[in-house]
Formats: structure tokens, sequence, C-alpha cells
């Protein structure tokens, strides 16, 4: 008998007792008795809680008329400022919340204090009685059966063809939520146009960029020339053509074979859209040279052409191949040589370079 | 209604007003049976039972202010320029989407009021929504008759995140763009259909002209109203079972102890409503959430460190962080066949929540089968009382904060003043072995619970009272419990494992086995409740501290 316990704060581990059917157990000893509350034995208490009752109404009439006040009273006007909205939603917030607490804690107040609180058991009902219960599995074998559905495979089968195929025509008209992806990913407004090169501009106001511009450790945020001017697709164009722009010790750079001639005089482009599922990768460590996607922390490294150092995404950035025009402005040789963002089902047939 | 009387001479006239009125209705429409069946239909009270009324007063509260905002709402993703009061904005182009939010926020009467409440109710619904379900998890609400309820419940978890995602997005900010930017990261990552999804549901590339308006009428169509018909079938359901109830003397699985519906619990739950309101008032009037304005339009360009999801989103995004992309050199992404198999972003954006909805959902079938328990329950367990269903809720549970942690690594990190990367690794440990720990010290806990119960039960409550014997020992004074608070403490069952037994060809199986294995680690380590016997043997002694032995030769070894 050594090694069970009844629980006591000396023992622990497994606790067992002979089987549970032969113990006998407590007798549930019925429902507490009722015992009263103040105000029902004593008037003054009762009378007492009514007039709080009534105060916590009269409190939420005082709640409305603040609402209605600030409502009407205070003007947005045509130029409202920030400290105009902040005090009427204060207001409005603090009228309503008056004027529903008054009510909502007055009537639980009523409930509680002045109306009857005995407990009261009620039989529970069994759902449906036995009869009906074997009865309803009758009726429905029965209508199976009389549908002879079980003994015609031929009318099941053709049916259960029909159902299958009818769907298609509501998945055929969804076909046309969106145009077909082709290799719309594929391509951005960093491809030269009509034999021009695109220049690397600033975001947001699409100035170009000289080259002498960009110091020695900092950074950019590039946009393709002419993107601003885009009467339509503006966005969509951008979601896939932002560049960050940096500028490191050239020798801090290690381009792989057929990358050298893609950075200007340690000027690098890359891809600003996170290869994991699509931020921009907005911060830059100028002492590290790690780029972070502040989203989900994919950390890519500078110097390894932006090598996934830490975090869920697996690729790194697309670099942008650079390089700068007869007046000195940064121009992109040439479109992205793979997607960029994030990885679709199809992209490997878009990579045009294979070491990238 | 009933054709024995003559439709001319009724033969009761009603004698107070209300009784006029309500007989005049009955006349004509009939529910005189309806009254009698609810007007004075018990309902147990208990302060957890609240949660599922905030979820359904927070879902009428977005009813209200999110037809307000209906009528001032554009959701055009038509470029223009912003014309409202907001100075720091003026003339930047954005969409109309976005405009007409901060014309709500700025220039509507009441429009900031109106948001702030929609979007704090909309935070509470989804809470309340969970909160509601942990609550039936761990009390074993969900065990027969109430299976397909629990379900519908869980259907209703995922409407309200739905319903919650797709109004946040629908201002069109920056915050909310880039969480669609996510979203359309992960629909791409899907194998062979992932990019034409995403195209289709952005009408194109990303972001494209018609998301917004897309969302927009899932939001205040589509996700509404299946919302609605499960509330409704929800309701229905907790007619036909009637509420469960807490253990406790008088209360059994025959019967409901409580209030009557009229007046007290009706005044009572009705009351709430307005209470639930104004505290949601109080929230919107004092406690800015999404300020739109400070974040600007949707631009795929910039970003701000330390952005959230709503806070119902957040595990899904931790999880995304928590995904390491490479593993030393070797790539998680993978080609195969010339196709990409994204696994760093399939694998975390699926499985986990995969798993919680499976388990969540076939939980009740689950344990019915281990258990073979097929009896009706209406009174409900105490967490401590079935300690592995409580260690099981409680390993998920810890497993889904986790995540949920992991969406705010940077923060963590920022705010501690600790490596983002260290927050990520231990996350990362903590994804796996997280679980395991909260599995293991619940289940002591709840043991070690029921294990002071019995000594409360058998031996009384500590009174802080120190008597000296005549010998010279100190005792504490124990008093006893009446029989009302004692029967609450050993009012319950306690299940022994129940061995394979062969089916009806007379063989055991070893789906059987199986089950028998399983049922011997579900209930295997218990705590009986105590007996009169044991109480009487603990009284039997004078003094409390030789009690545990006298009830320790009470029992006999069973395995």
């Amino acid at each position: 008998m050594g090694n069970h316990s009844d629980g006591g704060p000396n023992d622990s581990g497994t606790v067992a007792t002979a089987g549970q059917n032969e113990v006998e157990k407590f007798q549930d000893p019925g429902i507490p008795p009722h015992r009263l509350r103040l105000a029902d034995t004593d008037p003054k208490a009762a009378k007492k809680a009514e007039r709080q009752v009534a105060l916590l109404f009269g409190i939420s009439v005082v709640g409305t008329l603040i609402f209605l006040v600030a409502y009407f009273a205070i003007d947005l006007g045509d130029d409202s400022t920030i400290a105009t909205i902040r005090l009427q939603n204060a207001l409005l917030g603090l009228g309503t919340a008056f004027a529903m607490l008054g009510i909502g804690t007055g009537i639980v107040h009523w409930a509680k204090a002045l109306m009857p609180d005995h407990e009261v058991s009620e039989e529970r009902h069994a759902i449906r009685t036995e009869e009906d219960r074997q009865a309803a599995v009758r009726i429905v074998d029965d209508i199976v059966e009389e549908t002879g559905i079980k003994r015609r495979p031929l009318i099941r089968n053709t049916l259960l063809g029909a159902v299958a195929l009818a769907p298609l025509p509501a998945l055929a008209i969804f076909g046309d939520l969106g145009p077909r992806p082709d290799d719309t990913l594929a391509h951005t407004m960093w491809a030269p146009q009509d034999g021009k090169l695109k220049r690397l501009a600033r975001d947001p106001d699409g100035t170009p960029i000289k080259a002498a511009d960009v110091t020695l450790g900092s950074a950019f945020h590039v946009i393709p020339e002419g993107l601003n001017e885009l009467s339509e697709g503006k966005l969509n164009e951008k979601a896939k053509s932002v560049v960050l722009l940096m500028r490191l010790n050239p020798e801090e750079l290690h381009p792989s074979p057929g990358r050298e001639d893609w950075a200007y005089n340690g000027i690098v482009a890359y891809s600003k859209i996170c290869t994991h599922v699509g931020c921009p990768v907005a911060l830059y460590e100028q002492q590290t040279h790690h780029l972070l996607c502040p989203c989900h922390q994919s950390t890519f490294d500078l110097t390894q052409q932006c090598k996934v150092i830490f975090g869920p995404a697996s690729r790194p950035l697309p670099q942008l191949p650079i390089s700068v025009d007869s007046e000195g402005y940064l121009v992109a040789t040439s479109d992205f040589h793979e997607p960029v963002g994030p990885t679709y089902w199809e992209r490997e047939q878009h990579v045009l370079i294979p070491n990238s | 209604m009933s054709s024995s009387q003559t439709p001319d001479a009724p033969v009761f006239v009603a004698k107070t007003s209300g009784g006029r009125i309500t007989d005049f209705v009955d006349q004509r429409v009939g529910g005189s049976g309806i009254l009698r069946e609810f007007g004075r239909k018990v309902f147990p009270d208990h302060w957890s039972f609240m949660f599922g009324e905030v979820a359904l007063y927070s879902f009428v509260i977005l009813l209200l202010s999110g037809t307000f905002l209906t009528f001032f709402f554009d959701p055009s993703m038509a470029e223009t320029h912003y014309a409202g009061s907001y100075a720091p904005l003026k003339n930047v182009e954005m969409s109309v989407a976005y405009s007409s939010s901060l014309d709500i926020s700025f220039d509507v009467r009441g429009g900031m009021f109106m948001r702030q409440v929609h979007h704090w109710s909309a935070l509470l619904f989804v809470a309340s929504v969970s909160v509601h379900m942990l609550r039936v998890f761990f009390t074993g609400a969900f065990r027969k008759p109430r299976e397909l309820n629990w379900v519908v419940g869980s259907v209703l978890l995922i409407l309200s995140m739905a319903a919650g995602f797709t109004g946040y997005s629908l201002p069109d900010d920056l915050l909310s763009g880039n969480g669609l930017r996510i979203i359309d990261g992960v629909i791409k990552s899907i194998p062979v259909i992932g990019t034409y999804t995403s195209f289709f549901l952005f009408g194109g590339e990303f972001p494209g002209t018609m998301i917004i308006s897309r969302l927009y009428m899932l939001h205040i169509l589509l996700v509404p109203a299946l919302i609605l018909l499960m509330i409704v079938m929800h309701l229905f359901m907790v007619v036909v079972h009637k509420h469960t109830q807490y253990p406790g003397p008088g209360r059994n699985d025959g019967n409901v102890v409580g209030y009557p519906l009229g007046p007290v619990y009706a005044a009572k739950a009705g009351g709430f409503f307005f209470i639930v309101f104004g505290v949601v008032a109080l929230m919107a009037a004092f406690f800015t959430i999404n300020p739109i304005w400070n974040y600007g339009p949707y631009d795929p360009s910039p970003v701000s460190a330390g952005t959230q999801p709503d806070w119902y989103i957040g595990f899904v995004d931790g999880a995304l962080r928590l995904m390491p992309g490479t593993i030393g050199d070797w790539k998680v992404e993978q080609i195969w066949f010339g196709h990409m198999f994204t696994f760093n972003v399939l694998l975390p954006a699926l499985v986990p929540a995969g798993i919680l909805f499976t388990v969540m959902f076939a939980y009740p079938w689950i344990e019915r089968w281990i258990t073979k328990d097929n009896r009706e329950h209406h009174v409900l367990d105490r967490p401590r009382n079935a300690p592995t269903r409580t260690a099981i809720g409680m390993a998920g549970f810890v497993w889904y904060c986790v995540m949920w942690a992991a969406a705010g690594s940077d923060l963590i990190a920022t705010h501690f003043h600790v490596a983002l990367n260290d927050v990520t690794y231990w996350l990362r440990a903590l994804f796996f072995i997280g679980p395991v720990i909260a599995f293991i010290v619940t289940k002591r806990v709840a043991l070690a619970l029921q294990r002071k119960d019995r000594e409360i039960a058998l031996h009384g409550r500590e009174t802080g009272r120190i008597v000296r014997l005549p010998h010279g020992e100190f005792i504490e004074v124990h008093a006893p419990l009446d029989e009302y608070k004692r029967y609450k403490l050993v009012g319950f069952e306690s299940p022994a494992p129940l061995p394979a037994v062969p089916n009806e060809n007379g063989v055991v199986d070893r789906r059987e086995k199986r089950r028998a294995k399983l049922s011997r680690w579900f209930f295997e380590d218990r705590v009986a409740p105590a007996t009169p016997a044991e109480l009487e043997a603990a009284h039997g002694h004078h003094g409390a501290h030789e009690a545990v032995e006298a009830a320790e030769s009470q029992k006999t070894l069973s395995h």
C-alpha cells in the first residue's frame, strides 16, 4: 500500500481509490436554503435601492444630454483641428458611456437588489422521446428506400456526375475576376524603353539621381523615372519596381561572376520588395550593411549580394544592374533578371540568369 | 387558438393593461405557447457565461455602428487628392476609400466616434468569442448533446476573424495595405493555383483597383449574413439543449437551477447589453484605435517599423516570422520539377492554423472516442476535475500564445532591449517545448487543486487559529464545511481508464487497443472525490493532522 496517496500535501503521484461503483458517494444536499437580502427584510433598504436605481437612470439622462450638447455645440467647421475632434470624440463617448452604463447598471442593480432572487430548479426534458428517435431513423430509411437510389446505381451515378459538373459554370464565371497572370510578374518598368535606359529617380518626388549625389554610406529610396507620370496602374508598377540604392566601399561588395558591372563605383541597387511575402525592405543598417524587412524581420546582407542571413525569406533580393548615362545620372542597364517580390508557382520559368 | 373557444366570446378577460396587450397580440398572431415555454424558463447564472453575451452584444454594436459608417464610406480605389480638413495630408494623392475614411474621421460629425466604436467592438467581438470558446472547452460544455453547437461556435470564430480582417483592410491606409501585401504573398505561395488566385482576388496585379470594393462586399454583406445565420443556429441550439450549469448542490444532469428568464435573468442580460455598449463607448472616447491618418495612404514603397496587425491575425503573422527561410545555406524554398514550393511561407501560414482549427473542430469527437462517454452532460466540469483535457487545452493555448507573441518579436526586442534574433530563437524553441511544458504543468496543477479540494472536503478549511494542546503540541483549528460547500468539492466524476474491450466478433482490434492506450493516458492520473466513509474516518480521529493516515487506511491499491 505504499505507492499511492490520497492527495495529501505530503504525497504526490498517482492517486486511486477502490472501484468507484462500490464506494458510496455524498448525497446531493439540494439547493442551499435561500438567504434573504437586506432589501427583502428592511423596507428602508428597499427604498434606498429603489432610489439608487432611479439615480442611475438619472445619470443615463445626463449622459444623453452630454452627447447632444457635444454633438450640436461643438462645430467642426470647415477646418476642424485635431484638438476639436478629440474634444468632441471624448464628450460623445463620455455621453454615450453615461447613457448606456446608467441604464445597464440601473437595470442590473434593480434585478439584483429588488427582483425576487429565489433560485428555481426546472426539470430538463429529453430533446425527443425514444419513440420519436426510432421513428425518425425509420422514416429516413424509408425515404431512402422508396427513392430506390441504392437499387438503381445508374440513376445514382449519373446524378452524382451531373451534380459534380454543375458548378463548373460558376467556376468559369469566376475566371473573369481577373486577367491571366501570364508573365506580367516577371517584368517591371525598369526595362529600357525604345532603347532608352531608365533613370533612377527619388521616391516619391521622381527627380533623377546623379551618381555624384550618392555619397559613401548614403541610401536612397528609388523609383523608375516616369513612374509618377503614369496615368493608370501606378501602384501596380510601383509595387514591383521600388528599389533601394546604397553606396559602399567597392571592396566591400563581392559580386559574383557575371555581376561585376552591375554596380557603379560602389553604388548598388536592390529590389526593395521582400522575397518573403512582399513587404518593403525599408530598414538599412549603415554600419553592418544589413537590410531588414520590418514586417517579418528577414535580414539581407548587402556585402553578400543581399543573401538572407536571418528570418523567413529564402531568396536574396534581386539586384538591379545600374550604370551612369552621359549626363552622369544613374540608369538601369536592364530590367531585373528575375521576378521581384514573393515567390510564386511559375517563378522559375521567369528567371533569366540561373546563378542569381 | 383552441377550437373550443368561440372567437367572438372569449371567456377569459385580462385585467391588467400589460395582460390586455399580451392577450391582444396573442389572439391575433398566437404565441401564448412560446411565452408559456420561455417566459419563465430557468437560466443558470455564472460570471463566465457572460463571455458569450459580450460576443452577441458587441456584434449588435458592430451592426449599429457599421451601418452608420456605410452611409459615408466609399470603397472606390480611384485616385483623388485629399481636400478634407486634416492639414498634414492636404492635397496628397490617395484612393477615394482612404479619403472617405479620413472624412468620416474629421469631417463627419460623430464619425470619429463611430469609427472608434466600430473598431473597438470588432476587437472585443473576436476576443469575447475566443474567451467564450475557451470557457466552453475548459468546462467540457462541448460534450454530448452540444457537439454540433461547438462546431457552429468554431465556425463563428473563423467568421469573426474574416469579418475583422476584411474590415481592417477597407480604409486603404498604409498599415492595412501592407497586411494585404502579406496576404498576397501567402496566396502566391500556394502551389499550382496561387498566382491565378492572387490575380483573381486583386483583379490583376497587386494592389490593383478592385480589392477594396470586393472586400467591402464581403465585409458588409456576405460575412455578416453568415455570422447572423450562425448566431441564430447557435442560440436555437442553446434553447433546445437548455443552458449548462456549474456543478453544485441541487444541480444535476436532470435539472436546471437558476433564475427565471422573466424578470430577473432578462433584466440582468438586457442590462448587460447597455453595460457592454457603455464600456465600448468609454474605450472609443479615450483610447485611439487605428489612427489611419498617421499611416498615410497605401503606397507599396514605405513601411513603418514596429507595425502590428489586429490582435486576432497575430498568431498567423507570428508563425510567418518564426519560420526560418534558410537553414544554414539550405533554402527552405524548393524548386521541384521547375516549379516553386514555397515551404517557408506555406508551412507557417497553413500548418499551425490548420492544426489548431482541425483539433478544435474534432475535439468533441476525439474525447468521446477515447472516453466512450456517450451520455448527455448538462453539468459542467470544473477544469481541475478533468486534468488531461485542461492540460490539452492549455497546451494549445500556449502554442497559440507563442505564435501570437512572435508577431510582436520586434517590439519585444526594442522594449526589453534584447537582440531581435535572440527573441526569435527563444520563441522558436518555445514553439516546440512550450505546449509540452504547459501540458505537464497544467496537469500537475489541476491534480494538486483536486488534492486541495479533497483536503478541504475531509478536514475543513483552515481558520488561522493556532491552539496549544495540553501536551504542548500546536495545531491549527480547521472549521468543517457545511454540506453544500462540501458537495461542491466532492460532487464530480473521476472516471478510471477504460481497458480495451472486444468488438462484436470477440476481437480486440488495433484501433481499440490504441483507444485503450489513449484512455489510460487520459485518465490514469486522477484524484478520486472524497467519500462519506473517508470523512467519517477523518472525523473519527481528533486532530486534523492524523486524518491523512486515517483516510489512507480506508483505501486499497488499484494499480
